[in-house]
């Protein structure tokens, strides 16, 4: 068993807790870094398909899973993000100002969305959302002077400080694109957590009322979440954009947002690591099933759904047998050797919760 | 469409007529439309007021209820007569329900309603790909009774199918109502969503009672697919328009089984004008729009309850 | 001028009067009690302080700051910390957050600082800790500093109530029946505690508690409540005696 012996406070407040984490972390940093190097291009668009998703995580998280607030909208930004991006390099604006900017617009965008959203609780939230993603296709096509509606656009090559990016061609450049912001967006992350206003979510997520007697303006803590969460997945979707090579009104549908809220439950909701563990299941899921469907003999026979209707059961099998997700489950089994031979089933029981109402009437 | 009795450019009067029937058209057939939502909307409402949760695979629901009237029905699967299958199918559905709350939900029992809520979304996913996978993805269509034939009157069309969702929702709504107000079966599933711990002590089967509720939503939905099947083809993503079915039921307060119908039949209705009035890229958006304007300004739907925790 | 003055507030639910008329003044140093039968309106007392509630008449003053200016949220920053009847602490988090979040109203860094975690976050986040720790010496808490509310037993999730609004720096604090559901022992700790708030930190103590034990043994003053209006108002002897107040409390009959 590991123990930790804190000696001052800053050991619950620097980026990592001990030695061991720290040796850790850069060790998974050193491998993402020397990744092109050891795969072929398949594994490495993979691999940065992964990171992409783990980013788009990472800002429904901070939402979600820290301030508790369901959003099944998130699609929208992804949109908004990639359109925006796209369209502040065609007006000439370099990538290495289009890029942040439109995760500022996206973010902004979204603060101001949750203005009237912030009156919702609950289901309420999750049906708004679910109207916003639909809308958003449309408007993306009622917009086609700047978005060119159906037929879409595509993504140019970015150029960054005189380097060309481009995800076939290059693909090795667009994977360390993407995992400089993934490590930026984690960073950030991280720091909320660690700040007052990470606290501040997780106490509207728990309890408004307290939250509100200790001094929290809840609407603003709210809205401010909805911004960096937008934010963040703006950029998400600005890379899912260039990943992508060409997109839509239909790219960003509202299946990708359902998608991204079960990607984040299936990870774990409230954790970094949930976002990464989630992004993982979801973007090899296809290969997995098309790997499951060549060993049973299907062979190439496109069945549709197929891949939603499985995400769909992988989920519902989390949400019953382990509801923390994968995080959760990967929590435990490290417990269970660092106490090993000493883990009790019992220590990982759930308590009895009953559900009472909100509401008066 | 009615078929125009004189040409359109002969007459002022006679067009003013037309257009008096074409607004009548579309009134009626977006009645027809919106009592399909309604009948969605209603069993979010059931579930809603027994569990405090909503249902988002209902419109799934609705879709498999459809395929499994069509699967006993049709000459090309099990050929039984339409009367002999209908209310199977409903049986069915009920089962279906109740099963679904006995081997998944009831494990979620106290979970925050944002668990059921993912877990409904999924349960939608898996529903569309099992209908996929036993009945393909060709729309296919319903040998109903119902869908043959329409009534006519003055000039407005209204097939019997329409005119069966109408009466049939109607009728489903008042009783339902009538359930939930005047039996105690009702009252205590009323009870057992607003404190379940306090269910639990005044005696009420909690666990039972959502189980019971779950099965009556199935049949609700079975009731609905049967209906929309017989309007139309379908294929299993006609669940989707349990999207528009969530409008109806936010319109008209999740609390409220009146209002669930007034919802479905408003959104209905402003389908087929806002088509018919709006420019192409808007008219899509309108029943969309409408439940955001709704939730904004009346965040607990037109019929609202106060929405305030004891501390 | 006192701490705080509570001057005619009347509140209404529909029909029914929560409040009424109700008028009483918390000077600075004090341990104030409210008593009363259950229903009595002590709780929505509280609740209009905390501005949960908006009264129907009367004014709420503290340290001569209209409190019906200003937002929930901004009770708080004026320096009023409390506790609830069913504890609501932020289940999903640590002692040690709940404690912190305590120090929101001492928040000085913006989001961007925080984002970028800039030294002086970092140096807020220290002396935060700091305070947090002072709590947590006061109350005992060290054993569980790391631990997760949701598995905390009962009296303990009190004490962290109590700590998380101590954690504040509150001058004035609000206790919403810090007795109620704790054992023998626990009680006597927080008769204590409750001392200590008052001499060693000199916070003034605002409570609402049934436990005539605990108030006759701390408080300077009690006010007796029924049907939301005030029966009686003095040290908690007088009040005991006081005959409206055992009727009231106890039925008649009872002495």
């Amino acid at each position: 068993m590991r123990i930790q012996f804190k000696t001052s406070y800053e050991h619950d407040i620097r980026l990592f807790p001990d030695w061991w984490s720290f040796i850790v972390y850069a060790a998974l940093i050193a491998l993402a870094v020397t990744l092109p190097y050891l795969l072929d291009d398949f594994y490495i668009g993979e691999a940065t398909n992964v990171l992409i998703w783990a980013i788009a995580g990472l800002g429904l998280m901070i939402l979600t899973g820290q301030t508790g607030q369901v959003s099944l909208g998130h699609a929208a930004f992804l949109a908004l993000g990639c359109y925006s991006t796209i369209i502040l390099l065609e007006a000439g604006v370099p990538f290495i100002i289009a890029f942040p900017l439109a995760g500022i617009i996206t973010g902004v965008v979204g603060m101001i969305i949750a203005i009237p959203a912030l009156r919702m609780h609950g289901v309420y939230l999750a049906i708004a959302t679910i109207a916003l993603s639909i809308l958003a296709d449309d408007i993306i096509v009622l917009l086609a002077p700047w978005t060119n509606g159906v037929s879409g656009k595509f993504a140019p090559t970015i150029d960054l400080f005189g380097f060309q990016i481009e995800r076939w061609s290059q693909p090795g450049r667009f994977y360390y694109l993407v995992l400089a912001v993934t490590i930026i967006c984690t960073l950030f992350y991280r720091n909320l957590l660690r700040s007052p206003l990470g606290r501040a979510f997780a106490a509207v997520r728990d309890s408004e009322v307290s939250a509100m007697a200790m001094g929290i303006n809840i609407a603003r803590t709210k809205a401010v979440s909805f911004g960096i969460s937008c934010a963040i997945t703006g950029l998400g979707g600005a890379l899912m954009g260039f990943y992508a090579g060409a997109f839509n009104n239909e790219t960003f549908s509202l299946v990708i947002s359902i998608s991204l809220l079960m990607m984040i439950v299936i990870g774990g909701l409230g954790s970094i690591h949930g976002a990464f563990f989630g992004a993982f299941v979801i973007a090899f899921l296809p290969q997995g099933l098309s790997i499951l469907k060549d060993s049973v003999g299907g062979g190439s026979v496109a069945i549709p759904g197929l891949e939603t209707g499985v995400f769909g059961m992988i989920l519902i099998l989390f949400i019953l047998f382990e509801p923390m997700g994968i995080y959760g489950r990967w929590m435990k089994i490290r417990i269970w050797f660092e106490l090993f031979p000493f883990a009790r089933k019992d220590m990982f029981k759930r308590q009895k919760s009953y559900l009472k109402t909100e509401r008066l009437r | 469409m009615p078929e125009p009795a004189v040409p359109a450019t002969n007459t002022e009067p006679i067009n003013g007529r037309e257009e008096d029937l074409e607004t009548l058209q579309l009134f009626v057939s977006g009645l027809a439309n919106g009592c399909v939502y309604g009948l969605i909307a209603l069993g979010f409402v059931l579930i809603y007021k027994a569990t405090e949760a909503v249902n988002f695979a209902q419109g799934d629901f609705m879709m498999i209820g459809a395929f499994i009237t069509l699967g006993l029905t049709n000459a090309g699967y099990m050929g039984l007569p339409f009367w002999l299958a209908a209310p199977l199918a409903i049986a069915i559905m009920g089962v279906l329900g109740y099963l679904l709350d006995y081997l998944v939900l009831r494990h979620l029992f106290g979970q925050s309603q944002t668990a059921v809520v993912i877990l409904t979304i999924a349960i939608g996913f898996v529903l569309r790909f099992i209908a996929g996978a036993i009945w393909g993805h060709e729309p296919q269509t319903l040998e109903s009774p119902l869908a043959v034939g329409d009534f006519r009157f003055g000039g407005v069309v209204l097939g019997f199918a329409d005119v069966a969702v109408i009466v049939v929702t109607f009728l489903l709504t008042f009783f339902l109502y009538q359930f939930f107000h005047r039996t105690k079966l009702g009252l205590a599933m009323q009870a057992a969503s607003q404190n379940q711990m306090a269910a639990y002590y005044m005696g009420i089967p909690v666990r039972r009672v959502q189980g019971l509720i779950w099965g009556l939503a199935g049949m609700v939905a079975g009731v609905a697919g049967i209906l929309f099947a017989s309007q139309g083809a379908i294929d299993p993503n006609v669940g989707l328009i349990g999207i528009k079915a969530f409008a109806a039921a936010v319109i008209g307060g999740f609390g409220s089984l009146p209002g669930a119908l007034a919802g479905g039949l408003i959104v209905g209705v402003i389908e087929p004008f806002a088509s018919r009035y709006l420019p192409a890229g808007y008219s899509q958006i309108a029943p969309y729009a409408l439940l955001l304007f709704v939730l904004v300004f009346r965040p607990n739907g037109l019929f609202s309850q106060v929405r305030t925790k004891k501390v | 001028m006192s701490l705080l003055e509570v001057k005619n507030a009347t509140l209404k639910f529909g029909g029914v009067v929560a409040v009424n008329d109700l008028s009483f003044n918390v000077e600075e140093g004090e341990v104030y009690a409210i008593v009363g039968p259950n229903g009595a309106g002590k709780s929505t007392v509280f609740n209009l302080i905390s501005r949960f509630y908006d009264p129907f008449a009367g004014s709420i003053h503290f340290d001569g700051v209209n409190l019906l200016d200003l937002k929930p949220h901004q009770i708080a920053t004026h320096g009023i910390g409390r506790t609830f009847q069913n504890i609501e602490l932020f289940e999903q988090a640590t002692v040690l957050q709940n404690l912190l979040v305590g120090r929101h109203r001492h928040r000085k860094t913006t989001m961007l600082e925080e984002l970028f975690f800039t030294p002086r976050v970092r140096r807020a986040e220290h002396e935060n800790r700091e305070a947090v720790e002072q709590v947590i010496d006061f109350l005992d808490l060290q054993p569980y500093r790391n631990k997760m509310i949701a598995g905390l037993p009962y009296g303990v999730r009190k004490v962290v109530e109590l700590g998380r609004a101590l954690a504040s720096g509150p001058r004035l604090l609000l206790l919403d029946e810090p007795a109620s559901g704790l054992s023998v022992e626990e009680t006597q700790d927080m008769r204590f505690w409750i001392d200590d708030i008052r001499k060693e930190m000199g916070i003034t103590v605002l409570m609402v508690e049934h436990d005539m034990g605990l108030v006759s043994s701390v408080c300077d003053r009690v006010l007796a409540l029924a049907d939301g209006a005030k029966l009686a108002e003095g040290t908690p002897a007088e009040v005991q005696k006081n005959p409206a107040v055992i009727e009231a409390y106890l039925g008649t009959g009872a002495v």
